[in-house]
């Protein structure tokens, strides 16, 4: 109970001095997540809509494949970047190990598979409603998943969030391949982590409530921008 | 303005499914400018026939031939709309943009027959609403608007007004009467008698999949020749 309450007046008092070491730490968590989500989108949705819309052989084996990638272990894929990425390996060439680019690599790999499979079922379900109408009109290929893309674009903010919320509450990822470095590579649940195992409990809980905090603070924020949530559900 | 890609031939139409033939021996003809009436009972293939024709199904024999035979000119020359109205989740005139864009109407045409298409609907105070956002009458108005839109040669309708309101039926009867007086063809499936007289000038009564009556809509609504659609005529439950 102590401890908590030490932990939130913590927390308050490094929001309200704004911390420059918290807020380079908050600044990398964003930074890291929010690059590894868009990329994430970006070949995700492809994927998904690609998956949904197009019938081909072993289609139903794909389905399977990224729904249980879904569940990936996040020390599984910083093991897997980091054997890739480190000096002895087929991608040690471009020096990455260690780095916030190592870490967005990671989290893309993690956040992928959460975005492709959430999109396949959201445009497969759009495409089951549009169907006659599209074919009718002649649309198919590309075009048909660019229109159902466009079309589901509420839902996709939702599946963006989920991406978003796996990539920054994971920690052994980014541990794995960014190795927690001061001033470089640490991130909040690094941070978090290592507050912890130092046994300085109501900072690491200080960290954590700001991390649910921002958390919260991104969701809102693209509640907003999106805006009309309820409206747009009818639509 | 190229020339039409009517008439139409479909010669002696099957669709067969597991169960047996859904469609079995259909032949017609629709002409240029004419308004053809599909009647029959639940499950007589009404809705099949119109999807056979429109091309969105496959006959498992049978041919179907139109006057062009360019597929390009076949897609864009013809449209459908359906029971339920679907509409994008864009706007207004975007639902309309949307489907000249994918005809491949060339982009400098195109607004000019948004207008057009908005006007005769009586959509243009409501070009800029959220098309998901308009009551069902003025959501099936906006389907017929925008299947219009792009002139095609051919009108596929089925049952685009039941569960509508009296008014909503009567402004889309008429937006399709216009566009049969300049020109487009229309083929109706309706459940609806009286839209049947209104709107039809040749009827086709299929039952069980097969043509078993056809004819000037008046000729058939006053004399039909066969027990099943005198029974169906009547308002007697055919089965």
């Amino acid at each position: 109970m102590h401890d908590l309450q030490t932990a939130f007046l913590l927390a308050g008092k490094l929001i309200y001095k704004l911390d420059t070491d918290l807020m380079e730490i908050i600044g990398l968590s964003m930074g890291v997540s929010l690059g590894a989500v868009f990329l994430s989108c970006v070949v995700g949705m492809v994927l998904g809509a690609f998956v949904g819309v197009i019938r081909f052989r072993g289609r139903a084996t794909v389905i399977i494949l990224l729904n249980s990638l879904m569940g990936l272990p996040p020390v599984v894929v910083g093991l897997g970047v980091y054997l890739l990425l480190s000096r002895a390996g087929p991608l040690g060439v471009f020096g990455l190990l260690y780095t916030p680019t190592a870490m967005i690599i990671a989290q893309t790999i993690l956040v992928t598979p959460i975005v492709a499979a959430l999109t396949r079922v959201v445009v497969e379900d759009l495409a089951a409603e549009y169907d006659e109408q599209l074919r009718s009109l002649g649309v198919s290929g590309p075009r048909l998943m660019v229109t159902l893309l466009w079309d589901a674009r509420y839902s996709l903010v939702t599946v963006a969030l989920a991406g978003f919320g796996r990539a920054v509450a994971e920690v052994g990822a980014v541990m794995i391949v960014g190795g927690n470095i001061d001033h470089l590579t640490r991130v909040m649940t690094t941070a978090i982590t290592l507050e912890t195992s130092k046994g300085n409990l109501a900072l690491a809980l200080a960290l954590g409530i700001i991390l649910v905090g921002i958390s919260l603070l991104v969701n809102g924020a693209v509640a907003v921008l999106s805006g009309r949530s309820g409206k747009t559900r009818y639509e | 303005m190229s020339s039409s890609i009517l008439p139409l031939r479909a010669r002696d139409l099957r669709f067969l499914v597991d169960t047996g033939p859904l469609i079995d021996g259909v032949s017609l003809t629709i002409e240029p400018g004419s308004s053809t009436v599909v009647l029959g009972p639940n499950g007589a293939g009404k809705s099949l026939l119109l999807r056979l024709l429109h091309g969105m199904l496959e006959p498992t024999s049978g041919t179907i031939t139109w006057q062009k035979s360019s597929s390009g000119d076949l897609r864009r020359r013809q449209s459908m709309v359906f029971q339920r109205p679907v509409l994008l989740r864009r706007s207004v005139e975007a639902n309309i943009a949307y489907a000249l864009c994918a005809l491949s109407i060339p982009r400098p045409h195109r607004s000019e027959m948004i207008n057009l298409a908005l006007e005769r609907a009586g959509l243009t105070h409501a070009r800029r609403v959220r098309a998901r956002l308009l009551s069902v009458g003025e959501q099936q108005r906006l389907s017929v608007a925008r299947a219009l839109a792009s002139e095609p040669d051919i009108l596929f309708l089925d049952e685009p007004t039941a569960s509508l309101d009296p008014v909503s039926v009567q402004r889309i009867e008429t937006l399709v009467l216009e566009a049969n007086n300049r020109g487009t063809a229309i083929v109706l499936v309706t459940h609806d008698i009286g839209q049947a007289r209104r709107l039809g000038r040749d009827v086709i009564f299929l039952h069980d999949g097969k043509d078993v009556e056809r004819g000037p809509a008046e000729t058939f609504m006053l004399n039909p020749t066969t027990e099943v659609a005198r029974a169906y005529l009547e308002g007697g439950i055919v089965v």
